[in-house]
């Protein structure tokens, strides 16, 4: 049985919560204390309200909105699932990177009343522009337009046009009612016209994360030294293989020094393997006695290595109250990696509803933006497109400590650097 | 749009890893970002299966090193005993350290009142002995073994959670969690609480207990035992702190214990499963979550665990 995360989106009221209740609930998720604590809060005409399972903390019971990113578990006999259930109005798009960050699949919640808004298009483009490759067009309230297929069939082609238009991952539409229970875990009557999968079908039949396809890579998060009478020069690298695959014997490069050396053992659990492939947790002992520490990157020696830089182009999403401005000095953490940073320039701002390029000067909270990033050391990465996990960071406030930022690595190579000022084209992935 | 992508059904690669490998590979990750990020980390031992569980992960985080962090474990002095028992014993064979502070000890010291009542629990004391443990070592993190499945309030906490110098969670002012890199910078008199199994649900939990083959203390498994029966049906464990009354029935039955908090907030449940597999059978049937099961303190009001938690609760 594998895994499978995904992330729904919506505005506020396209009952997204309501959908992650159904899915709780139809597929026999929900114990019995919890429904009997829903039910002590039912609604006058007796109904369940299925969002009060995922609308966990109080402010949002008293606001009735979800204010932040929450998980939810389920599991049937095909899979496991982890969902997460992120905002849906504007001021909180910082939840739903974070969100977007992990997942394998989008759903795009939109009303069957309203169509696709600009929340819709908002929410895509963010979905995309994380890397998210699979995505479900979930045509909510479908009882509410008297199951009407071409309802349906409009929705679904208007989204079309937005994905191909902006070269988007295509979509699998599926109409459905949260509400009512329609289509979300069993086929619905009320949809005769409908032959397709209901949502938890298409879910069950997706391909989960393929890490094991990007080019090797692994860093190191700690070094194991015992220095005990009976392994006093033992030195193992524990990291996480973060993609592809490592085998014994392989000639590596520790980046960023460059040394190269050959791995002498592969050890998973304290046992020795000839192979082990991302996501596995290991510890790597080298042949040769170089100087390795937290945060080096041990990469095959030749054309897959990352790029090594001190300067490269990367997509923020901008998360504080206080404004990025060019110059701005922090820290760049690049998952076990660490450097002192600053922002050269800010190229352009992403506008979200439109795609466009526009020119700004600073960032604001939830802006998303292009920018030139210089770092004090050398960092190995990779293109955000090619490798989801050695092409993103975060930026760090030095002082507090506060997450300024979610970075994608657009291109590390002056080369294909953009011009700083960019004129208002459409925007792509 | 829909039409080709109806049809089509594709199977997943056989480069899949089963999704309890994921969830173990995510957890010795984050327990070595603990390791690579803090000077004077910890890991907080309650004896229950979750904690026992994180002891396992953190051998194949760090074997054949040392654990980077001593075992920390907060007495409330209502422990079960075979917990007790099996908490030395473990400590013991892994060869690690183990600190223990009383909540006893804190009571004298802070002059705090025991709580009264018939069923006098010390969990909220807890909070207490754990703030004075980490001023006393500065631990700049504390490893736990709670999971999001647990409670609601819960399923919003972040992996790498931090707290200001009274403990206390913001759940409005929590960082963005991306990608699977964990930011652990804190300020001086933070600390960060971590929760490397926070993606696991009870079930998961047994499926690892049961795949690595970990001991566990006997009274998560069937046994005879003397319980009061709580006016609201439950089950509780007889031991000296309870005040009973002669109005209280005592009765003799097959239970075992879910989770092993404080004895006398912790309720046990029928069962007469002997093996890890009777449990799953169990929890495969049981239409009860964990908490609701057991812990007598969230039933107290629907957002119990959400202001426990913002008092710096684990």
């Amino acid at each position: 049985m594998d895994l499978l995360r995904f992330i729904t989106c919506g505005s506020v009221d396209d009952g997204k919560s309501t959908l992650i209740g159904r899915l709780l609930y139809d597929s026999e998720s929900v114990s019995l204390d919890v429904l009997a604590a829903l039910e002590k809060r039912q609604a006058s005409n007796g109904t369940v309200d299925l969002a009060l399972l995922t609308d966990g903390l109080r402010a949002e019971r008293e606001q009735g909105i979800t204010i932040d990113v929450a998980y939810k578990y389920f599991t049937t006999p095909r899979r496991k699932f982890i969902i997460t259930d992120a905002p849906g109005h504007v001021q909180y798009t910082r939840n739903m990177v974070t969100g977007a960050s992990n997942a394998d699949l989008a759903i795009v919640l939109v009303d069957a009343r309203q169509g696709v808004i600009e929340q819709t298009r908002r929410h895509t483009l963010i979905a995309a522009l994380l890397g998210i490759r699979h995505f479900v067009l979930a045509v909510n309230k479908m009882d509410l337009v008297n199951y009407d297929e071409a309802v349906f069939a409009r929705i679904a082609t208007d989204y079309a046009e937005l994905t191909n238009h902006f070269h988007l991952p295509a979509a699998t539409a599926i109409p459905l009612s949260a509400l009512q229970g329609d289509n979300v875990v069993k086929p619905s009557q009320h949809l005769p016209w409908y032959t397709g999968p209901s949502l938890l079908q298409h879910l069950e039949s997706v391909p989960g994360a393929q890490e094991t396809e990007a080019a090797p890579r692994f860093q190191v998060q700690y070094v194991i030294r015992p220095q005990t009478p009976e392994l006093p020069d033992y030195r193992g690298y524990a990291g996480q293989i973060l993609s592809g695959q490592y085998r014994r014997g392989q000639r590596v490069r520790v980046l960023p020094s460059g040394l190269e050396s050959k791995i002498e053992a592969i050890e998973v659990n304290q046992q020795e393997v000839e192979t082990a492939v991302a996501p596995q947790a290991v510890v790597i002992r080298l042949r040769d006695d170089v100087d390795v520490s937290r945060g080096d990157a041990l990469v095959p020696a030749g054309p897959e290595e990352p790029t090594l830089t001190r300067e490269l182009e990367a997509t923020l999403c901008w998360m504080s109250e206080q404004p990025l401005w060019p110059g701005r000095k922090l820290l760049v953490q690049h998952h076990s990696a660490l450097s002192k940073a600053a922002v050269s320039a800010i190229l352009y701002k992403v506008n979200v509803q439109t795609f466009a390029r526009v020119h700004t000067e600073q960032a604001q909270l939830n802006d998303i933006v292009r920018v030139r990033l210089k770092t004090a050391l050398p960092l190995a990465v990779d293109h955000y497109t090619d490798n989801r996990t050695t092409g993103s960071f975060i930026l760090v406030d030095e002082l507090t400590g506060d997450t300024l930022a979610a970075g994608l690595v657009e291109a590390a190579n002056s080369e294909y650097f953009t011009a700083p000022v960019a004129p208002p084209v459409a925007f792509s992935i | 749009m829909t039409d080709n992508n109806r049809t089509e059904i594709r199977t997943t690669m056989s480069t899949t890893f089963d999704y309890l490998d994921r969830l173990e590979a995510e957890a010795i990750h984050i327990l070595r970002e603990v390791a690579g990020q803090f000077e004077r980390p910890a890991l907080l031992f309650s004896g229950g299966k979750d904690s026992i569980v994180l002891t396992r992960l953190a051998e194949k985080a760090f074997r054949p090193g040392r654990f980077p962090f001593p075992l920390v474990h907060v007495d409330t002095g209502h422990n079960f005993p075979e917990v007790l028992q099996y908490r030395d014993q473990l400590a013991a064979q892994l060869g690690e350290k183990l600190v223990v502070r009383k909540v006893e000890d804190t009571i004298r010291r802070q002059r705090l009142r025991e709580p009264g009542g018939k069923y006098p629990s010390r969990n909220p004391l807890q909070t207490y002995t754990l703030l004075e443990v980490i001023e006393e070592f500065e631990f700049d993190a504390c490893i736990g073994g709670a999971r999001r499945d647990e409670e609601k309030a819960r399923a919003k906490e972040r992996i790498f959670s931090v707290r200001d110098e009274f403990g206390q969670w913001d759940p409005k002012r929590q960082r963005p969690e991306l990608w699977n890199i964990y930011n652990g910078r804190i300020q001086k008199g933070e600390n960060v609480r971590v929760f490397p199994i926070s993606n696991w649900t009870e079930l998961d939990v047994w499926r690892y207990i049961q795949r690595e083959n970990i001991p566990l203390p006997d009274i998560y498994f069937g046994h005879e035992r003397t319980c009061v029966v709580l006016p609201s049906g439950q089950l509780l464990g007889l031991t000296e702190h309870l005040q009973l009354d002669d109005e209280d029935e005592i009765v003799t039955r097959q239970v075992r214990f879910r989770t092993v908090g404080d004895s006398t907030c912790t309720a046990a449940v029928e069962s007469d499963a002997r093996t890890v597999e009777d449990i799953i059978q169990d929890l495969l049937l049981a239409k009860v979550s964990e908490r609701g099961a057991t812990r007598l303190d969230d039933n107290i009001s629907e957002a119990g665990m959400e202001d426990r938690k913002r008092n710096g609760y684990f």
